[in-house]
């Protein structure tokens, strides 16, 4: 159990669920543990200023995690939590440990930006 | 001066210290301001359990640091967190800040408490490995290095603590120190010593780590010979103290040669109205309870301050 004000994803069909219905999503999957509890901070933080990122959380040793353990793009990580961004359902940045604000704010500036409709 | 942004004091950082004189500041009537750059709680929220509360049998860094927060914002006081600051004026009777988001405020007294981080190694190859076989936490990442051999650097009461958890995961730990004694206590150091899967390098440091997508290897300098080795690695945890976050109080109050804030007892420092507590503070031992009676001190004795200061100023104006 995740003691976080984020969203939380139980299972494998919440997390596709998560990602194909919003077009920019970050997942931070980790324990209630030093390195995570930041990272948790920092989304809350920044769930107010990024209205168009759906924020979430998952727990590292639910075995539906798999969705996130499992996936090429956190090969050679040793290090919860791991936070991956999503847009389009698709993975665009995966990072390993924790992180600062500013480095959390560069991915979503650079990787999850708002879609303008022409 | 914008009165909406202007407060009695002003608290910066939200470590156990910080958030105890927010909590009497508050609770006195004290309009009172605490911004912190990380998340509310400091290091306290790295210990997983703390027994040695007293009054509460077990808690986690956590819950403690959750609790304390409530009863901060309860009585009143405002709490930012994750910002930075980028100004920041400290003599004078009408201190400020200013934000990274732009936002200036003013207080009649600050009280400094930014704690401290882990001393890293500032070696080549030690941010790029980072979660990638470089750890800075045995209970986060144990597991990850399960029947791989590891390297732990330090020769504190944490590395040796941390050496030994790590056996239960790992099927050899080597414990890296730049010199040829511990600095920890003798139990710890008995108990690596003793420890079949636990083995040494004295007189050495790291001085840079390799790989491709994860931590492989390590140059091993030894100290007393000036001569390099590489050893393969699947892992390195690094225990190697604290360092106080007061880098940006250089030039502005007296700090002694370890970058500490020098305080008198009732935690004032060189300056009127500024004072300090928690782990940033020159003091011998650094605890939970040793932070909260810091931030009490500084708390009552700000107001105190605070107190005077409004008094002079009605006087004067009466006059």
């Amino acid at each position: 159990m995740l003691y976080t004000n984020l969203k939380h994803i139980e299972n494998a069909a919440d997390h596709a669920k998560a990602i194909s219905q919003n077009e920019n999503v970050m997942v931070i999957c980790g324990r209630m543990g030093p390195m995570c509890i930041p990272v948790y901070g920092i989304a809350e933080e920044l769930e107010k200023d990024y209205e168009h990122v759906k924020f979430f959380d998952m727990e590292f040793d639910n075995p539906e995690s798999h969705v996130i353990r499992d996936i090429p793009e956190v090969r050679g990580f040793m290090g919860i939590p791991f936070t991956i961004y999503y847009k389009n359902g698709k993975v665009v940045k995966a990072t390993s440990s924790i992180q600062t604000k500013q480095q959390v704010k560069t991915i979503l500036d650079e990787y999850l930006t708002v879609s303008v409709n022409a | 001066m914008n009165t909406n942004n202007h407060y009695d004091v002003i608290v910066i950082g939200a470590g156990p210290a910080g958030l105890t004189a927010g909590i009497y500041l508050s609770r006195a009537r004290l309009k009172t301001l605490i911004v912190n750059e990380g998340t509310v709680g400091g290091q306290m929220i790295l210990t997983h359990e703390i027994a040695n509360y007293p009054g509460v049998e077990s808690i986690s860094g956590y819950q403690l640091s959750s609790i304390m927060k409530k009863q901060a914002t309860t009585f009143g006081c405002d709490i930012k967190a994750n910002t930075s600051i980028t100004k920041l004026k400290l003599q004078g009777d009408t201190k400020s800040i200013t934000l990274d988001d732009g936002m200036s405020y003013t207080s009649n007294a600050i009280i400094l408490s930014p704690g401290g981080r882990s001393r890293t190694l500032h070696v080549f190859g030690e941010s790029k490995f980072k979660g990638r076989g470089i750890s800075y936490c045995a209970t986060c990442d144990g597991d990850f290095f399960t029947d791989k051999e590891i390297m732990v650097v330090g020769g504190g009461n944490s590395a040796l603590e941390e050496a030994v958890s790590l056996t239960k995961y790992a099927s050899k730990v080597t414990i890296i120190h730049q010199f040829d004694h511990f600095q920890a206590f003798d139990h710890a150091i008995e108990e690596a010593r003793q420890h079949p899967k636990i083995n040494f390098i004295m007189n050495s440091s790291i001085t840079a780590f390799y790989g491709k997508e994860k931590l492989e290897s390590v140059d091993i300098r030894d100290l007393k010979n000036d001569t390099i080795t590489n050893f393969k690695t699947d892992g390195v945890f690094i225990f190697i103290g604290y360092v106080p976050n007061t880098e940006f109080l250089k030039g502005k109050i007296v700090l002694n040669e370890w970058n500490e804030i020098v305080v008198n007892p009732d935690m004032n420092t060189d300056l009127r109205g500024v004072y300090a507590a928690g782990d940033s503070v020159a003091k011998r031992y650094r605890q939970i309870t040793t932070a909260i009676a810091d931030g009490t001190i500084a708390a009552l004795a700000a107001s105190d301050y605070v107190h005077q200061l409004k008094t002079r100023n009605k006087q004067l104006i009466a006059n």
